[in-house]
């Protein structure tokens, strides 16, 4: 079995509105000097393979079919 | 001319679009379930409004997933007509049937209420009763209705009239890129729009401004 993880994010110059939102309330708890705040997604997922090539391929086709819209988004696929 | 009404679990605004369109061309639309790979023949096939699989992942995501979506695609490629309405709108770009995405309001506050809309495209299959630069009402009730598109994709389709409607008079209410309301595909008969037009036909609901959409699209106007 392999582990992996897959994370989403927007692209740059995609409006992040929560993102934004989170970074004006860590503000008011008193963090200083955040540049900017980014929210994502993070998937992880177990798949019944050992073949670590498959896997890749597997998720790539994942990522680009369901788990990130690449108009918005990018993704990242890391294996444990 | 016949319509079909799509339904997927978490969809709640398809009884009054089958109201609507039942009240504006006489006849009731065939509904099509979610797991259906066929379409019935028809010339508009209407994905309506709601929260399709509890809005999980993104909004419409998994919906555009099901197998009805390869049928609406084949009919699309046949010029058929489609319409997706708030939810139906996010469906038809997740399904890549329509440009851009439609992300998180930029309030971050799910809004219900009335808005101005102003017909750019009146030469359109689902436009063609009003004027254009006409100003519609209609009401709007969505959390993620901030259209996007790269700045390509946006040159694209301002400059071949893809922009239907835009909110007009300072109604923007979500944050869309240059007050985008509706999305036509470059073919011309796929139309997206996150405002209901079906919740505004008659005198019961304050007004009839909607109801031009639907006589166009439903050839109930002469062409």
């Amino acid at each position: 079995m392999i582990k992996a993880r897959v994370t989403v994010t927007l692209k740059n110059g995609v409006l992040d509105p929560q993102g934004k939102a989170i970074e004006g309330a860590l503000g008011a708890l008193g963090f200083d000097g955040i540049g900017q705040v980014r929210q994502g997604k993070v998937f992880d997922l177990q798949l019944e393979t050992a073949d670590k090539a498959k896997a890749e391929a597997d998720l790539k086709a994942m990522c680009e079919k369901l788990l990130a819209n690449t108009v918005i988004e990018n993704y990242s696929i890391s294996l444990a | 001319m016949k319509s079909a009404v799509v339904q997927l679990p978490g969809l709640n605004r398809d009884c009054d679009m089958i109201a609507a369109l039942t009240k504006i061309s006489g006849k009731a639309p065939v509904t099509v379930w979610q797991t259906e790979t066929e379409i019935p023949d028809v010339d508009l096939i209407v994905i309506p409004g709601g929260f399709s699989y509890g809005d999980y992942l993104r909004c419409g995501a998994i919906a555009a997933r099901m197998p009805v979506m390869q049928a609406i695609k084949a009919k699309a490629e046949q010029g058929v007509r489609v319409l997706g309405v708030c939810n139906g709108f996010q469906i038809l770009v997740e399904a890549g049937l329509l440009p851009g995405a439609l992300m998180r309001n930029a309030s971050l506050k799910f809004v219900c209420r009335e808005v101005k809309l102003e017909v750019v495209n009146a030469d359109t299959a689902f436009t063609r009763a009003y004027a254009k630069g006409q100003v519609i009402r209609s009401p709007v009730a969505h959390h993620d209705g901030n259209y996007f598109a790269d700045a390509e994709t946006l040159k694209a389709i301002e400059g071949n009239g893809q922009v239907v409607f835009r909110y007009a008079e300072g109604t923007n209410p979500n944050g869309s890129v240059n007050d985008i309301a509706g999305v036509l595909n470059a073919k011309g008969n796929v139309l997206g729009m996150m405002p209901h037009p079906e919740n505004l036909i008659e005198s019961a609901h304050g007004g009839a401004d909607g109801r031009g959409l639907f006589a166009s699209a439903l050839d109930v106007i002469a062409a």
